[in-house]
């Protein structure tokens, strides 16, 4: 029988050339919950997205989307998602009024609800003021931003947001953020690709690692975290140090015994407030002094490592 | 929260206002999504100089210059105006040279992310497509104005009654609007908008200029007036000649089509449409899955 699954992919494949984009990719996004695809350059991310938007028909597998198979009924699906892809698919010579306004009438609006519907979306993603200009003058963070608000028009349940805030400045990706978070709050259900791990931790409820087109892990974004050994404390010290005072000074903070290298420590950590204060006390008291302390989340690169034994390879796929 | 509250509340009324539409006919929506695309073009048309002016200066500069330049050094049998014999010539002239716009807008389309976005949206694909040839239809219509308001001024007097002149800019844009397919093609075909451009000079400025648009074919080396008299721009023009009731000197033993200007025009126009529109349909379709 079905389960609640919104968005299901099964065994999905697709090849261009003898490059295999997608290699048998199964996952599924639960309603009302935003599933993170997370993987680097090449993994096989947006291919998905493609297939699951209609824009790509697989060589393989099955892709459902609110009830409906992509290949077959992708008039269907079109009516019920959102797509931000990852380049700007927007008019630049229209304005940011006219360019939401066309997504509009042509997702079935008609022309004055088209126009208030432009209206209110401009107002919530503070492009009021531009809304009068031409969109090919907006700066990168207000084009994505744009695009952001083209895929809500139709007010989908569905919504596809493909690497949403690469190449923003960090407030632009922040703002993006409080987007995805105010869908998700609204019961959207939402499968978002990104390289960065603090973003599928951010605003995920579930993580699928994907790496040459097929699932390589799943989990939470605490348990991915935690497979890959959480949070790393480096600390540099003035000068060098011996072993057994470092080790009896920081073994209360740290979660493994630490690793000495020069005058460079590192060790992990569980995310402990105030833990560089302590660390940095404790070190003083062992009569150390500390040129630089800093506490690292993993990265993608650290998840690859760790699933892998090898660095996120990146790939290019035409 | 306010704000995001009402955009909730509306939105359940533009869900009913999307089911509605749905409720309509297939052909309703798909009229309206080609209403939508050909608005979108417009304001194009209005945003790149280079494409108002193709509709606004180039027909200025053409009548006058071909008026003044041309008609200062030639001489028609029966020593007919060259002003009166020239003007259908420049109308084709400038249509079949708009025409290349239909290709490179196509074109320039495709290389931006636009139509992406078009794929995801439940809207009736061939929009985009006959969008395009509709606002070039109403650019090529504006075009026709500019020339005939030129005309005037630089002394164009047309001999036969309003009615029988706006049946010559009828069969004039029916043809611009066959043509328009065409480039279609070439512009779906090309990687680049500059690709479709500069296959649409290829192929269009020969179009324009073998014909008897500017000269008459009378005295034009044999083969060449052969190419000339079963040119379809020279078909249209006689026509326009005829139905504008202005000079369209015939040569002796003519061919079919310069016996025939009228059905040969409606016989090309018809006929490019029928093979151009299907083609340039699949070609899109072609360019946009994958």
């Amino acid at each position: 029988m079905e389960t609640h699954a919104v968005i299901e992919a099964a065994g999905l494949a697709k090849h261009y050339g003898n490059v295999h984009a997608l290699a048998g990719l199964d996952f599924s996004v639960e309603r009302g919950t935003v599933l993170s695809l997370l993987g680097p350059n090449g993994a096989g991310k947006t291919t998905a997205v493609r297939v699951l938007t209609t824009r790509t028909v697989p060589d393989g597998g099955r892709a459902r989307v609110a009830g409906y198979d992509v290949a077959a009924h992708p008039a269907q699906v079109r009516r019920r998602i959102g797509v931000t892809a990852q380049d700007v698919t927007m008019d630049g010579l229209l304005t940011g009024r006219q360019n939401l306004q066309m997504v509009g009438e042509l997702s079935g609006l008609s022309r004055r609800a088209a126009k208030r519907r432009a209206d209110e979306l401009l107002e919530r993603f503070g492009l009021a003021e531009a809304g009068g200009r031409v969109a090919k003058g907006y700066s990168g963070g207000m084009r994505r931003r744009l695009d952001l608000a083209a895929s809500l028009v139709a007010d989908p349940p569905v919504l596809f947001l493909d690497e949403p805030t690469t190449g923003l400045d960090p407030t632009s990706r922040a703002e993006v953020w409080g987007v995805v978070e105010d869908l998700t709050n609204r019961g959207v259900t939402v499968l978002l690709t990104t390289q960065y791990l603090d973003e599928a931790d951010r605003l995920a409820s579930r993580v699928v690692v994907v790496d040459h087109g097929r699932a390589i892990a799943e989990g939470t974004p605490a348990e991915l975290k935690r497979s890959v050994g959480g949070a790393r404390l480096h600390v540099t010290l003035s000068a060098e140090a011996s072993q057994e005072t470092v080790v009896s000074a920081l073994a209360p903070y740290v979660a493994g015994t630490p690793r000495l290298s020069g005058g460079c420590v590192s060790a992990p950590v569980n995310g402990e407030r105030g833990l560089a204060t302590l660390v940095v006390r404790a070190l003083d008291a062992a009569g150390l002094l500390v040129d630089d302390v800093e506490v690292r989340q993993p990265s993608l690169d650290d998840v690859f490592f760790a699933l892998t034994g090898q660095p996120a390879a990146e790939e290019v796929v035409a | 929260m306010s704000t995001v509250e009402r955009a909730i509340s509306t939105t359940v009324e533009e869900r009913r206002g999307a089911v509605s539409s749905l409720a309509l006919s297939s052909l309703a929506a798909r009229t309206k999504d080609v209403m939508v695309m050909t608005r979108r073009n417009l304001i194009h048309v209005f945003r790149e100089p280079m494409q108002l002016s193709d509709v606004t200066v180039q027909p200025v500069l053409f009548t006058v210059l071909f008026v003044y330049v041309f008609g200062s050094g030639m001489s028609l049998p029966g020593g007919a105006s060259y002003t009166d014999f020239v003007l259908a010539g420049l109308l084709t002239m400038n249509l079949v040279t708009s025409s290349m716009g239909t290709g490179v807008g196509l074109a320039t389309d495709l290389a931006n992310g636009i139509v992406e976005r078009f794929r995801t949206l439940p809207m009736w694909r061939a929009s985009a497509l006959v969008g395009r040839t509709v606002s070039d239809l109403l650019s090529a219509a504006v075009c026709s104005a500019v020339v005939a308001a030129v005309g005037l001024v630089v002394g164009w007097r047309p001999g036969h009654n309003v009615w029988s002149v706006l049946g010559g800019f009828g069969v004039a844009l029916l043809f611009s609007y066959a043509l328009s397919w065409a480039t279609a093609c070439f512009g779906l075909l090309a990687k680049e908008p500059e690709a479709a451009m500069s296959v649409g000079f290829v192929v269009i400025f020969p179009l324009a200029f073998v014909s008897n648009a500017l000269v008459p074919t009378l005295h034009m080396p044999s083969w060449l007036r052969v190419i000339a008299d079963w040119n379809p721009v020279s078909s249209v023009t006689a026509t326009v000649r005829d139905l504008f009731g202005n000079p369209n000197p015939m040569p002796p033993n003519a061919s079919w089509p310069v016996e025939h200007p009228l059905a040969a025009a409606l016989i090309w126009s018809v006929g490019l449409i029928a093979v151009a529109a299907p083609l340039a349909a699949f070609l899109f379709r072609r360019r946009t899955t994958d």
